[in-house]
């Protein structure tokens, strides 16, 4: 076990494009860390840096203390489970997970021991002596894990290992990542696009975007207080509603069409007169029972039945608005007025896309 | 199924076939017949459609003294030069362009590609064109009348490379990279994960190239002049063109019946292999 230390670490390929630009991040030992981002942010190339499949342009990544830029992958004390799984197609089952200890000279009975415990750990032990072509997606994910749990690395590094599984194994095998994670207490680094995943299996989130971090954060940290419109829009499902207003007092900002919503002054302190972006869930916000004079309206036009909620999709303030009830409330009708608390009102810079927190360096 | 079940559509298929079958067999039926008669029944032409009496006699003859007036040794010689040729090349041709394959596909170095194309534009050159520049230097190397004159010359391969190279390029990156993490450098991923996985693509190069090398008949009639070098290929040439004598028909295809089995053989063995190998992808 180890901790990951990368200090102002860059990518930039041949031909100039740089993919990560400058981060430094800190894993602490037994830490499980979601790199999260969209496609092309640059999660994947950092994850290979750490791996030592990809050159470091600058910066240093550094694991237990020791720095290993220029540390072969099988000499930096890491394993790698990857998205398509990369089992060795002509070895059985237990010739895939012994294939790193054999190439590193453990001993025979070690291996068989080590092997044994992660098939019981993992449940494969019965499709040992098989070929990966004739397990499914989900028996081959485990296999993949197996061969990773077995070389006893400092960290686990995850390349989108659930995105070929289909919806209900990738919920699953989530879960026995989680759970493995809390037997192991291993350092872990994992992958992914999709922030469900991220949300469900991280101890600390990092969202990327763009070669840069955007935000690093426990989960909740980074739902409840997004330091970016980014980062707002990114987490949460549908995705947070950005509205534009002007600010108007210590504690109130006026919408385009006039209408007003408060905010906590104890956690923004925006200037009057500033124009802002104003953020709120669609799970936040609330559906007044009575129109009021200042009370935004959502026209809605649209409503999508999910089962356990219902979205009602429409304009507020003439813009693109979405808000989430519950299945069983009662039909609002088609001009919603619309509150919130002021704890659930964002507020982000129109120009930069900062929050504007006091602390807005969270 | 492309037809509907009726009579005429199973009927018609089969006599196709069996017409087909009819014209590429029947040469080699008449072949074996002749084997099996003497001298003189098949000169005159006079052969039936059911074999003769002389069969085991002809083989014998043949396999262990061969026809002495033309070729002046035992059949049982040149199957085995043709044999040993066949086997060399193709198995210099598979491991040749294996390698070069790795080098090409996997290793980033200078001139990559400019070796890449070298290779691929030597498939615009074969033997017959170059075949003077090649005669003098295997002669230069002192090398005529020998196996190594006999095949070397013949193993390097574009065909094959190409072949690996296609191969290779649909192994996937995540596996190798695997291999990196399991601590398996170069060697040990050609040797512990490409060549069991190339096993197929071996196989049905194998039996290509085994027939190609069976077949030569130009460059070993340049290269060897000794009678204990020839090949069955020239071997059958020989008999047939005779100067003051009758051809031994009955001979020259006896020999023709024994140069058609090993690669038969090689194709029957390595059938299941061999069609794998060309539609398989599976990875």
């Amino acid at each position: 076990m180890a901790s990951v230390v990368l200090e102002s670490v860059r990518k930039v390929y041949a031909g100039g494009v740089e993919a990560v630009k400058g981060i430094s991040l800190t894993i602490p030992d037994g830490n499980f860390t979601v790199l999260l981002g969209p496609s092309g942010c640059g999660k994947s190339t950092l994850l290979r840096m750490i791996a030592g499949l990809e050159e470091i342009s600058g910066g240093t990544v550094s694991i237990g203390g020791r720095t290993v830029n220029d540390v072969e992958p099988s000499e930096r004390d890491i394993a790698m489970v990857f998205q398509n799984y990369a089992l060795y197609p002509h070895m059985s089952v237990y010739d895939n997970m012994a294939y790193g200890l054999r190439n590193r000279g453990t001993p025979k009975d070690e291996i068989a021991r080590r092997v044994a415990d992660a098939a019981r750990l993992l449940a494969i032990e019965p499709y040992l002596k098989r070929k990966p072509r004739a397990l499914s997606g989900g028996q081959r994910q485990r296999v993949a894990m197996g061969r990773a749990i077995v070389r006893e690395p400092a960290a686990f590094l995850f390349d989108e290992p659930l995105s070929n599984l289909d919806a209900k194994l990738r919920v699953q095998m989530r879960l026995e990542i989680r759970k493995l994670h809390n037997r192991l207490k291993a350092t872990s680094i994992f992958v992914t696009h999709d922030q469900v995943e991220a949300m469900t299996l991280a101890d600390q989130v990092v969202v990327m975007n763009g070669g840069r971090i955007e935000q690093v954060g426990t989960p909740l940290d980074i739902y409840r207080a997004p330091s970016s419109k980014f980062v707002a829009t990114f987490i949460g499902s549908p995705a947070m509603n950005l509205v534009s207003g002007t600010v108007v007092s210590s504690d109130e900002v006026a919408l385009a069409d006039g209408s007003r919503l408060r905010f906590d002054a104890a956690i923004y302190a925006p200037g009057k007169g500033a124009k802002v972006e104003v953020g709120l869930r669609p799970e936040e916000a609330k559906v007044e029972s009575a129109p009021g004079p200042q009370l935004p309206k959502l026209l809605c036009d649209v409503t999508e039945e999910l089962g356990a909620t219902r979205l009602l999709h429409g304009t507020l303030a003439g813009e693109a608005f979405v808000l989430a009830l519950p299945s069983d409330a009662a039909d609002p009708g088609r001009t919603i007025p619309v509150s919130a608390s002021p704890a659930n009102v964002h507020l982000f810079d129109v120009e930069s896309g900062r929050s504007l927190r006091r602390s807005a360096d969270v | 199924m492309v037809e509907r079940e009726t009579l005429l559509g199973r009927v018609v298929p089969h006599v196709v076939l069996l017409v087909g079958v009819c014209i590429v067999a029947f040469p080699v039926y008449l072949a074996l017949l002749a084997s099996t008669y003497d001298a003189a029944t098949v000169q005159n032409g006079q052969m039936s459609l059911l074999p003769g009496s002389q069969m085991l006699e002809n083989y014998e003859r043949i396999i262990f003294s061969g026809a002495r007036a033309t070729t002046r040794e035992p059949v049982g010689t040149m199957l085995l030069n043709s044999f040993l040729m066949a086997l060399i090349i193709a198995l210099g041709k598979i491991a040749i362009s294996l390698i070069s394959a790795y080098a090409i596909v996997f290793f980033r170095f200078p001139f990559r590609m400019a070796a890449f194309w070298l290779i691929f534009v030597t498939l615009m050159l074969p033997v017959e064109v170059r075949i003077y520049p090649t005669y003098k230097i295997v002669a230069d190397l002192g090398l005529l009348d020998t196996y190594t004159g006999l095949t070397l010359p013949l193993i390097a391969s574009a065909t094959a490379t190409l072949l690996f190279r296609q191969f290779f390029m649909t192994v996937p990156e995540e596996l190798v990279e695997a291999s990196k993490i399991d601590g398996a450098g170069p060697v040990r991923f050609f040797k512990d994960t490409l060549l069991p996985l190339s096993i197929t693509t071996m196989a049905a190069l194998f039996v290509i190239q085994f027939i190609y090398g069976w077949n030569q008949y130009l460059w070993p009639l340049l290269i060897t002049t000794r009678d204990n070098m020839q090949t069955i290929v020239i071997g059958i040439k020989k008999m047939i063109v005779t100067q003051d004598a009758l051809t031994e028909w009955q001979l020259a295809m006896a020999t023709a019946v024994l140069a058609l089995l090993p690669p038969v053989l090689v194709v029957v063995l390595m059938q299941k292999l061999f069609v794998k190998g060309l539609v398989e992808t599976e990875k």
